[in-house]
C-alpha cells in the first residue's frame, strides 16, 4: 500500500480514492431512491381516503427541533473532519460524539412524533398518504439509526488505531453520508412539512 | 401458515421437482465428500474475490437458470400446443409464466451479462481486478441468495402468480393470498441490492482503473457498453428497490400504496415498475451490443466502423430508456397527449439503434469475414433483432397498440428482441472469451450445429405468434377453444420450442465435450484478436497482467502485433492482490435465511437474520485486510511457465 503524503490522509492511497469516489456514486443511487419516495409521496399526499390529512396531524414545533438538531449535527461532523485533518484526536472525538448525540436527539423527537401520530389514529395502515409519509420518514430515520451505529463504530476504531489512512477514509465517507442525510431532511422539511402545513 | 400449506402438494410435477432437488443435493454432497473436494470448493470458489472466478460462477448460475426458465417455457408451450389442453390448470399456468419471465430476465439474462463483464472488463482495461473485489463477491452471493430463494418458492409455499410485472391489484394480498408474491418482492430485493453494488463497482473500476494511456475514447466497445449499463443500473435499480419495498409493506404490513381504497393507487405500481423495467431491457441489451461490436470487428479483421457514433448512440439510448416507460400501458387510460409523447420518445430509440446496426454492417463491408460460432451469433442477431425492432415500432404507436396490446403479438415481439439481443449476445460472448478463461476453444463444428438448430427453431417458435396475436389470441391465456382456430399455429410454435430445447442440449454437450477433448491453446490469442485481454497468456494467471501495458491507441494489441513492438516495457515487480474471504458467502447465506423468514412473516427468525446481517457489517468494518504481495520471483516463474518461453 503506497501512501501519498501530499494529500489529506483520507485520500492518501489509491484504494482510498476509489472508495470515496465509489461512495459518491452510491450516493447517486441513494438520491434516486429518495427521489422515488418523494415522487410517491407527492402522488399520494392528497389521497387521504377517510383518514387524516397532512394539515390535521403536522405540528411545527417538533419539526423545528428536529431540523435544528440535524442541521447542527451536519455542522459538527464538518468540524470533526476538520480537526481530523489537523491531527487533533481529542477534538475529533469530541465533535464526533456531539454529532452522534445530536443525531440521537433527532431520532428521539422523531420517535415521539411517530407515537403521537399513532395515538391520533394515523398509522401506516390508515391511508395512502400516511403510508407514504411513514415510509419516507421511516427510511430517513433508518438511515440515521444506521449512521449512529456506524459512527459509534468508527469512534472506537479511531480510538484504537489513531488516524490511519483507513480510519481517516472511513470517517470522511461517514461525513459524506451524514451530510447527505441532512440534505434529504431539508427536502423533507420544505416539501413535506411546510407544504403540508400550508 | 399451517404445515400442510408449507409444502406445495398435489401435483405430480411438484413431487417430481422435490424428489429431483433432494436427489441432486444428495448427489452433490456425496460427490464432494467422496472426491474430498470440500476444501477445494471453499478455497478456490466460495471464498474467491477473483473477478474471473466470480464471473464464471455467475455464468454457470445463469446457464442453470436458463434451463429452469426454459423448462417453464416448454411447459407453457406444451399446454398451449393443442386447444383445451388439461396439462396445467390456470393457477399453475399463471405461476409458470410469472417465474419464467422473472427468471429469464433477472436470474438468467442479467447474471449472464454480469458474469461476462466480470470476466472481461478488468482484462480489457488492463486492471488486476475490479475496484472493490470483496464487494464484488458480496454482489454475487446476494444475487445467488435471491435466485435460490426465488426458486424454492416452487415447492415451498407456492410461486408468484401475477406475471413478471406483478401488477396491482392482481398481486395484492387480497387477490394473491399465497406467499408467492412475498417471494417476488423479497428475492428480487436481495438480488437487486447485489446488482446495484455491481453497478457502483464497475463505474469506479472503468473510470479509475484503466491502464496508463487508455483514454475513454480508446476503450474497447464492450467496456464502453458496460460503463453505460452500469450507469443505467445505478439510476434504475433504486426505483425497483423502492417499488419492491412498498409492495412488501402493502402485502405484509397492511400499508395502502397500491390498494383500491383509502387513497391507494394501483397505477403507481405500473409506473414505478416500468420506470425501472424499461431501462432494465437496455441493461440486458446494451452489453450484448458491446459483445457484437467486439466479435464483428475481430472476425472481419477490421477496426469498428464509426466508433464515436457507437458510443454516442449508446449514451443517447441510455438517456431515452428513462423516458419511455409509459409505452407499457398505453391502454390503461392516460390521455392522448401523454400517450403521444411516450410514443414519440419510444420511436426515437430506433434511430441510435439503427445507427449501430449500420455501423456493424459497414464494419463487415470489405472485411475478411471468418464465420466462427461467435460471428454466426452476431450475424444471426442482425436480421432477427431488426424484425423485433420493427414490430417494436408498430407497438410504439399508441393508437395501434389498442389492437395488439397484451396479445401474442407482443409476446413474439419481445422474444424477437430479447433472444437475439441478449441470449445470442451472451452465447457469442461465451464462445468468444471461453479460451481466455480455460485455455481451449469450444468445438466450432458442434457450436455451429447448435447455432443453426437454435436460430431455426427460434423462428419456428415465435414467428407464428405474430399471426396468432393479430388474430386476437391474448397473452397469458392458459387455454383456448378449438373454434378459435389457434390450434395449428400453436402446434407449430410448440414444435419449435422442442427444437430450441434440443439446440441448447447440443450447446451444453459442446461444453462437456470440449472440456474433455478440445486441444489446449498455447499462445493466448486464438482468434488473432484486437483488444488487451488477448495479450495475456491463457488460461490467465490470477493477477491478469504481470506488467502494466502502455496504451497509445485504440485496439492497441492489434497495432502492437502489426508493428512487432511489445505493449509491455516496464520491469517486473511485486504484485499486490486482495485476500480471499469467506464473509461474502456467509453474508449471502444469512440473507437467504433472513429472506425466507420474511416471506413467511416469521418475525422472530427475521429479526435474528437482520441482526446477523448487521453483525457481519460490523465485523467487516473492524477488520483490517490489506491483501498480500506476490513476489516478483513467483511472477516471473508463472509467466515463464504459461508463455512457455524466456521472459
Ligand atoms: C427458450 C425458449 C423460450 C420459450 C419457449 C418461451 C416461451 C414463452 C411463453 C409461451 C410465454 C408466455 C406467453 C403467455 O402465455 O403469455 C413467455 C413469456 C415471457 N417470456 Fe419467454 N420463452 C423463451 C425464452 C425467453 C427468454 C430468453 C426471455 C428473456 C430473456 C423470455 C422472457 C419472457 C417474458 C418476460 C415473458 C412474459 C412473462 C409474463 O407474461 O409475465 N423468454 N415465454
Ligand atoms: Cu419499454
Amino acid at each position: 500500500m503506497k501512501i501519498d503524503h501530499a494529500v489529506p490522509l483520507e485520500y492518501s492511497t489509491e484504494e482510498n480514492k476509489n472508495r470515496i469516489f465509489g461512495f459518491w456514486v452510491f450516493l447517486g443511487a441513494e438520491i434516486v431512491m429518495f427521489s422515488t419516495l418523494f415522487a410517491v409521496y407527492f402522488t399520494l399526499w392528497n389521497r387521504t381516503g377517510n383518514g387524516p390529512t397532512a394539515k390535521e396531524i403536522f405540528e411545527i414545533g417538533p419539526v423545528l427541533i428536529e431540523t435544528f438538531l440535524l442541521l447542527t449535527s451536519s455542522f459538527t461532523i464538518g468540524l470533526a473532519i476538520n480537526s481530523m485533518r489537523q491531527g487533533l484526536m481529542k477534538a475529533t472525538m469530541g465533535f464526533f460524539a456531539v454529532t452522534l448525540l445530536l443525531g440521537l436527539g433527532f431520532l428521539g423527537v422523531e420517535i415521539i412524533e411517530f407515537v403521537t401520530y399513532v395515538n391520533e389514529g394515523a398509522t401506516l395502515q390508515t391511508n395512502a398518504f400516511m403510508s407514504s409519509l411513514f415510509t419516507l420518514l421511516g427510511l430517513h430515520g433508518a438511515h440515521v439509526t444506521l449512521g449512529l451505529v456506524w459512527g459509534g463504530g468508527l469512534m472506537l476504531q479511531m480510538k484504537r488505531e489513531g488516524f490511519t489512512p483507513d480510519t481517516a477514509n472511513k470517517s470522511f465517507i461517514f461525513s459524506l453520508y451524514w451530510h447527505f442525510l441532512d440534505v434529504v431532511w431539508i427536502f423533507i422539511f420544505s416539501f413535506v412539512y411546510l407544504k403540508g402545513l400550508m | 401458515m399451517k404445515w400442510d400449506e408449507f409444502f406445495v402438494t398435489g401435483e405430480p410435477m411438484i413431487y417430481g421437482a422435490m424428489v429431483s432437488i433432494v436427489i441432486v443435493s444428495i448427489a452433490i454432497v456425496a460427490g464432494l465428500t467422496y472426491f474430498k473436494k470440500w476444501g477445494y470448493l471453499w478455497r478456490e470458489w466460495l471464498t474467491t474475490v477473483d473477478h474471473k472466478k466470480i464471473g464464471i460462477m455467475y455464468i454457470i448460475s445463469a446457464l442453470i437458470m436458463l434451463f429452469r426458465g426454459g423448462v417453464d417455457g416448454l411447459l407453457m408451450r406444451a399446454q398451449l400446443a393443442v386447444p383445451e389442453n388439461g396439462l396445467l390448470d390456470s393457477q399453475h399456468y399463471n405461476e409458470i409464466f410469472t417465474t419464467h419471465g422473472v427468471i429469464m430476465i433477472l436470474f438468467m439474462a442479467m447474471p449472464f451479462i454480469i458474469g461476462l463483464m466480470n470476466v472481461v472488463v478488468p482484462l480489457q482495461i488492463g486492471a488486476r481486478d475490479v475496484a472493490f473485489p470483496r464487494l464484488n463477491a458480496v454482489s454475487f452471493w446476494l444475487f445467488f441468495a435471491g435466485a435460490m430463494l426465488f426458486n424454492i418458492s416452487f415447492v415451498i409455499g407456492g410461486s408468484p402468480d401475477a406475471g413478471w410485472t406483478a401488477y396491482f391489484p392482481l398481486s395484492s394480498i387480497e387477490f394473491s393470498p399465497t406467499v408467492g408474491n412475498n417471494y417476488y418482492s423479497i428475492a428480487l430485493q436481495i438480488s437487486g441490492l447485489g446488482t446495484l453494488m455491481t453497478g457502483v463497482n464497475f463505474i469506479v473500476t472503468i473510470l479509475k482503473m484503466r491502464a496508463p494511456g487508455m483514454t475513454l475514447m480508446r476503450m474497447p466497445m464492450f467496456t464502453w457498453s458496460i460503463l453505460v449499463t452500469s450507469v443505467i443500473i445505478v439510476f434504475a435499480f433504486p426505483v425497483l428497490t423502492i417499488a419492491l419495498l412498498l409492495m412488501m409493506l402493502d402485502r405484509q404490513f397492511g400499508s395502502q400504496f397500491f390498494t383500491m381504497a383509502n387513497g391507494g393507487m394501483d397505477m403507481l405500481w405500473a409506473n414505478l415498475f416500468w420506470v425501472w423495467g424499461h431501462p432494465e431491457v437496455y441493461i440486458v441489451i446494451l452489453p450484448a451490443f458491446g459483445i457484437f461490436s467486439e466479435v464483428i470487428s475481430t472476425f472481419s479483421r477490421k477496426n469498428l466502423y464509426g466508433y464515436k457514433s457507437m458510443v454516442f448512440s449508446m449514451v443517447i439510448i441510455s438517456l431515452l430508456s428513462f423516458v419511455v416507460w409509459a409505452h407499457h400501458f398505453y391502454t390503461m387510460g392516460h390521455g392522448a397527449m401523454v400517450n403521444g409523447v411516450f410514443s414519440v420518445t419510444t420511436m426515437a430509440i430506433a434511430i441510435p439503434t439503427g445507427i449501430k446496426i449500420f455501423n456493424w454492417l459497414f464494419t463487415m463491408h470489405k472485411g475478411r469475414i471468418e464465420f466462427t460460432t461467435p460471428m454466426l451469433y452476431a450475424l444471426g442477431f442482425i436480421p432477427i433483432f431488426t424484425i423485433g425492432g420493427v414490430t417494436g415500432v408498430m407497438l410504439a404507436m399508441a393508437s395501434a397498440d389498442y389492437q395488439y396490446h397484451n396479445t401474442m403479438f407482443l409476446v413474439a415481439h419481445f422474444h424477437y428482441v430479447l433472444i437475439p439481443g441478449t441470449v445470442f449476445g451472451v452465447l457469442a460472448g461465451m464462445y468468444y472469451w471461453f479460451p481466455k478463461l480455460f485455455g481451449f476453444r469450444l468445438n466450432d463444428k458442434q457450436g455451429k450445429l447448435a447455432f443453426w438448430i437454435i436460430v431455426i427453431s427460434f423462428n419456428v417458435t415465435f414467428l407464428p405468434l405474430f399471426a396468432l396475436g393479430l388474430n386476437g389470441m391474448t397473452r397469458r391465456m392458459y387455454t383456448y377453444s378449438a373454434e378459435t382456430g389457434f390450434g395449428l399455429l400453436n402446434l407449430i410454435a410448440s414444435i419449435g420450442a422442442v427444437g430450441l430445447a434440443i439446440g441448447f442440449a447440443v450447446l451444453v454437450y459442446n461444453i462437456y465435450w470440449s472440456f474433455r477433448y478440445a486441444p489446449r491453446e498455447t499462445n493466448g490469442d486464438p482468434w488473432n484478436a484486437r483488444t488487451l485481454e488477448w495479450s495475456t497468456p491463457s488460461p490467465i494467471p490470477h493477477y491478469n497482467f504481470a506488467r502494466m501495458p502502455e496504451i497509445k491507441e485504440r485496439d492497441a494489441f492489434w497495432f502492437a502485433k502489426k508493428s512487432g513492438k511489445s505493449l509491455y516495457t516496464e520491469e517486473y515487480s511485486d504484485i499486490h492482490m486482495p485476500n480471499n474471504s469467506g464473509q461474502p458467502f456467509v453474508l449471502g447465506v444469512i440473507f437467504m435465511i433472513f429472506g425466507f423468514f420474511m416471506v413467511f412473516n416469521w418475525w422472530v427468525g427475521a429479526v435474528i437474520g437482520a441482526i446477523g446481517i448487521f453483525v457481519m457489517m460490523i465485523i467487516r468494518s473492524f477488520e483490517r485486510d490489506h491483501g498480500h504481495y506476490i513476489p516478483v520471483k513467483e511472477v516471473v516463474a508463472t509467466e515463464q511457465r504459461l508463455r512457455g518461453e524466456q521472459v
